[in-house]
């Protein structure tokens, strides 16, 4: 793998600035395009390329097997959590109105903590793809098929 | 609950319809976080306690013929997503939750035994997701959100067939031909669904059924017809559509098949009842269209030619998945009846068949689990070796034939009244003469249970009371629902008239 | 009803349906797991394009409000609902698509092939097994 030194240079130089980017479009979902599952899967992007360039082990060590799985969990549960919350607020399942004063604000405050955790969970599943099928001991060698 | 609030809070008791779907949801991802194997199994089996709670509550406020709308985030319906639970769905709703209850039971000593201990955690999300997609599939009243709670239960159902590949490895080609056909029947679906949304701008359901009762002759309305009823009729598994079934339910594991079987293919024949007759009018399915010439002689097809092919198996489990599709041949006869008394027959056959089937694989687990599989040679004077489970398994056995004082013996009743109400005398006729089939597919298996000698030297023992009380507890609701059928008549008998004023 | 301009103004739904039938016609037609995978995505495909196309006004631009809401009465906006039905018919079909290659892998683990005919012959040989072991006495098959 030493050979490959522009494509590890660049992979370090991108790797940041591509999960930057994937929270900037997280954070301006609920204004302007964007949102939970495009920046999760930009955000998986990062670790993909990481770990396409420096190899399995090396990202796994970043971002263990067991906390990606932890976290799909995770999001789905602060999607469906934002719900009870609203619920014991006293309103419907989901009604963001029931988080602030102001509706409005409600509205935001609710969209936010909804598209965090479709963030989480969109990301985490990507990775985990990308884990599942890389990380398969090939039982059959490539010159077989 | 904010009792402070100025605005009128919402009550646990309003919560319900939408608990009934949530509570399983999030338990899924608990179960995740959590990743333990022992705590896996309580937390599942809690919220699936939870659900039946809620399901009890739902039915008994919903048997006067009242209907609960609940609003997800405070936005009204037509915009909004609505749940709709009346009768029909209230029942389902029951049947599902316990049942899954009942299984999870049944689940802890067998995928104990049978499933890699890795694994485990995965089985009960997959379970609890499963579950919460068919409650979801049952309570919604919106046409979109139908189709996603279908995906959630279709796509862990997947992985729960598969997971029968540590014992045999064809349980994986038939969880991928499930896999293609099941997510060709649902994008068929999701076309319906399209043309519906494209001629009426909705996808409330109750929305839709007012707004194409304007437009009987629209040719987009009449696609997205055909469209959902053959997407769903793969999922339901009507007689050309059903290749599928029988390997998904032989390969998967027992605990799946029992549940798969009690509940997928009975939500999926809800929803199909669901579209004719809430979404699309009786009189525009069946007059305009004269659908009941197409379903009445896949039904009769389904019942003869199902249940003949049952008889000549070898392995009991693959002989009940035969028998499934012979059973739905009975549930879509009562749909093509176009009656009340025909609908109450479908609804009524839809329980009752469900508890049946659901104690007739859990025995079939049981020898499974005792002898290593499931072939008639096998079992034979199992009868001995094994009382309590082959007691059971002839009990179930009798409520599918319809012998009197058992759960089948109502729905048949029912469905024959049906059909002498319409003056079909030969359809009567032929209901009674594919029993005789199930008699004969019963019969061979009691034959090999009973008549036979034990082998020399076999040592399979009992099965253990963990497997044996599930089993039980619905063995004796097929008999109980035989004898009082004050609830399921009363609670099918509403659904029937509910479904069909087209509500 | 039927002249040209009916042909040529629903040219939309004829690529929609020549999409769609290609993609049925992989999946029945090709043995190999992975392309019936493939044509399963293509058939998928198909429908998102119909829905999106569905949501298309003319003359209709995105359907954003501006920051400052002061929303011009004349503006045609198109309709964002079939947009957001589809993207979760995406999320559903990627996860079809995801599982569908998982069971792919499993299965070239356990029988050490794709290819359909094959996977059949194998299938084949292990059921005419336990007819052997076990059908004999019942005169039926497995």
């Amino acid at each position: 793998m030493r050979h490959h030194l522009i494509l590890r240079v660049v992979t370090k130089l991108l790797a940041a600035p591509i999960m930057l980017f994937a929270l900037y479009v997280q954070f301006h979902g609920d204004f302007s395009p964007g949102g939970g599952f495009q920046a999760g899967v930009i955000f998986a992007v990062a670790f993909i390329l990481f770990g396409i360039v420096f190899g399995l082990d090396k990202v796994q060590q970043v971002f263990p097997t067991w906390i990606v799985h932890r976290l799909m969990a995770l999001g789905a549960l602060i999607y469906g959590g934002t719900g009870v919350v609203t619920m014991l607020l006293g309103k419907a399942y989901l009604d963001y109105s029931a988080l602030a004063h102001h509706p409005e604000h409600g509205q935001h405050y609710g969209i936010f903590a909804v598209e965090l955790g479709v963030g989480v969970t969109v990301s985490a599943v990507m990775i985990s793809v990308y884990y599942a099928f890389a990380g398969r001991p090939p039982r059959i060698s490539d010159e077989e098929w | 609950m904010a009792s402070d609030a100025t605005h009128a809070a919402m009550s646990l008791h309003d919560h319900l319809p939408l608990l009934q779907v949530v509570v399983p949801m999030l338990a899924a991802p608990v179960c995740g976080i959590i990743g333990s194997r022992r705590l896996s199994w309580p937390l599942a089996f809690a919220a699936s306690l939870t659900a039946s709670i809620i399901s009890v509550f739902l039915l008994l406020d919903t048997l006067d013929g009242s209907i609960i709308s609940y609003h997800i985030g405070g936005w009204a319906p037509p915009l909004g997503i609505e749940y709709r639970i009346d009768a029909a769905n209230a029942f389902v709703l029951f049947l599902v939750s316990i049942i899954s209850s009942v299984v999870l039971l049944y689940a802890r000593t067998y995928v104990g035994e049978v499933i890699s201990a890795s694994k485990h955690v995965l089985f009960y999300a997959c379970y609890l997701l499963c579950l919460s997609g068919l409650l979801g599939v049952a309570a919604t009243g919106d046409a979109f959100n139908t189709f996603v709670f279908l995906e959630i239960s279709s796509l862990s159902t997947y992985v729960l067939i598969a997971l029968g590949a540590e014992r045999d490895k064809r349980a994986l080609t038939s969880a991928f031909d499930y896999l293609v056909m099941g997510t060709i029947g649902a994008t068929f679906f999701v076309i319906g669904i399209g043309f519906l949304y494209m001629a009426t701008g909705t996808l409330n359901m109750v929305d839709i059924s007012e707004r194409i009762a304007d437009m009987p002759d629209n040719r987009t309305v009449r696609a997205a017809f055909a469209f959902i009823v053959v997407g769903m009729g793969l999922k339901v598994a009507i007689y050309p559509l059903h290749l599928w079934l029988p390997g998904a339910y032989t390969h998967a594991p027992s605990v799946v098949t029992a549940f798969l079987a009690a509940t997928s293919t009975k939500v999926a024949v809800y929803v199909l009842l669901r579209f004719m007759f809430s979404v699309f009018q009786p009189g525009f399915v069946f007059e305009t269209y004269t659908l009941e010439f197409i379903i009445l002689p896949f039904a009769i097809l389904a019942m003869f030619a199902a249940s003949i092919v049952a008889a000549f198996q070898t392995n009991l489990k693959r002989l009940l998945a035969y028998s499934s599709i012979a059973q739905i041949g009975y549930m879509l006869l009562g749909i093509s009846m176009i009656s009340k008394t025909g609908l109450t027959a479908t609804v009524i056959h839809l329980f009752n068949h469900g508890i049946t089937k659901g104690t007739l694989f859990m025995a079939v687990g049981a020898y499974v689990l005792q002898t290593g599989n499931s072939f008639f040679d096998r079992l034979e004077g199992l009868g001995k070796s094994m009382p309590w489970t082959s007691a059971a398994f002839v009990v179930g056995g009798l409520s599918l034939i319809g012998v009197p004082g058992t759960a089948g013996f109502i729905s048949k009743w029912v469905l024959v009244q049906a059909a002498l109400e319409k003056g079909w005398w030969v359809v009567a006729l032929l209901i009674v003469a594919s029993s005789l089939l199930a008699v004969i597919y019963v019969w061979k298996a009691v034959e090999v249970l009973y008549m036979r000698e034990l082998p020399e030297g076999s040592t399979h023992v009992e099965a253990p009371l963990s497997l044996l009380v599930p089993m039980w507890m619905l063995a004796i609701a097929s008999i109980y629902f035989g004898i009082d059928t004050s609830l399921t008549l009363s609670a099918a008998q509403t659904a029937a008239e509910n479904l069909f004023l087209g509500l | 009803m039927y002249d040209l301009e009916f042909i040529v103004g629903h040219l939309h739904y004829w690529l929609f349906i020549v999409l769609m039938m290609t993609g049925f016609y992989i999946v029945v037609s090709r043995g190999n797991l992975v392309k019936k995978i493939v044509g399963l995505n293509i058939f998928q495909t198909s429908v998102f394009m119909f829905y999106i196309s569905m949501g298309k006004v003319d003359g209709g631009t995105a359907p954003i409000f501006p920051v400052d809401m002061k929303i011009d009465p004349a503006t045609v906006y198109s309709n964002p609902v079939p947009h957001v039905l589809i993207l979760t018919a995406i999320v559903v079909g990627v996860a079809t698509t995801a599982l569908g290659l998982a069971l792919i892998v499993r299965i070239r683990e356990d029988f050490g092939t794709i290819e359909e005919e094959e996977i059949l012959k194998i299938k084949r040989k292990i059921t005419a097994e336990e007819n052997r072991d076990h059908g004999a006495g019942m005169g039926g098959s497995a």
